[in-house]
């Protein structure tokens, strides 16, 4: 089997999800551990998704969980 | 507790909602972009969900049955608002769906303290609601939210095959969007110029 970018590109998420097949993490590693290029693209890949699930990204507007609750109370009594 | 809510004790409720605000007021900002449509349709959606509570099956998890009402809360209102446009329901294909990332020669760490700039947070918000809508409600659930696969197919109502290929290409997309500026950040110092 022979590996180029594209396959490893197409493996990205399921390598950060460690959900590949043994066989298949183990070529994409390989390629890894010598294209600059695939490990650049996984290594920003993965500082994105840390990034984006920070909770300082959405965050839940000021006041909702008291608005929604008082809103239940009326509605559930009503 | 569930139980003891259709028996009477409604003020239960609000104790069983409170680990799923957040989610379903995602679920609902993933749909509607604006704040305040979003908290209107999660409130609509936790007051639908207490009315047909005793409609909730213990098999699906409550978090699961709770994002699909809000799912549905926000698909019916952009549908009456003649703004809900159907997708693909097979993503499993090869073709028109391939998605190649933002080709880089190294990447340095950027980290978490940079989202203490406002502009920082906005850009990431803005990549993540501009996603089209079939990859962007995957992605929140599954990568925002935390949700496994399962929960989020069951939630989306669509195959686990699918949502790891709509996970796959959102993940590219933003890496294809956002490296490119990222990696032009200095967090200590602000934006490093272009040229």
């Amino acid at each position: 089997m022979v590996l180029n970018c594209k396959h490893v590109w197409d493996w990205i998420s399921g390598y950060l999800d460690d959900t590949l097949p043994l066989e298949t993490r183990k070529f994409v590693q390989n390629h890894l551990d010598h294209c600059e290029i695939c490990s650049a693209i996984l290594d920003s890949t993965r500082n994105i998704l840390i990034l984006t699930a920070d909770e300082l990204i959405f965050q839940l507007p000021v006041g909702f969980s008291e608005r929604l609750h008082a809103r239940l109370d009326q509605e559930m009594t009503g | 507790m569930i139980a003891a809510i259709l028996a009477g004790d409604t003020q239960l409720y609000h104790q069983l909602i409170q680990p799923y605000e957040r989610s379903v007021y995602m679920m609902a900002l993933s749909y509607m972009k604006n704040e305040a449509d979003a908290e209107d349709v999660a409130q609509e959606a936790f007051l639908k969900a207490f009315h047909h509570l005793a409609s909730f099956r213990s098999e699906s998890k409550f978090s699961t049955w709770l994002v699909g009402i809000a799912l549905n809360e926000a698909r019916s209102r952009l549908r009456r608002d003649g703004v809900l446009r159907m997708d693909s329901l097979d993503d499993t294909r090869e073709d028109g769906g391939h998605v190649s990332p933002a080709v880089l020669r190294d990447w340095r760490e950027v980290p978490s303290e940079a989202l203490q700039r406002k502009e920082v947070r906005q850009m990431l918000q803005k990549a993540i609601t501009g996603l089209p809508e079939k990859y962007r409600e995957v992605f929140i659930l599954r990568d925002v939210e935390e949700m496994n696969v399962f929960e989020t197919a069951a939630a989306l109502s669509i195959t686990v095959a699918n949502v790891k290929v709509r996970l796959h290409r959102a993940r590219l997309m933003l890496q294809k969007q956002l490296s490119p500026v990222l990696k032009n950040i200095n967090p200590k110092r602000g934006w490093i110029p272009w040229f």
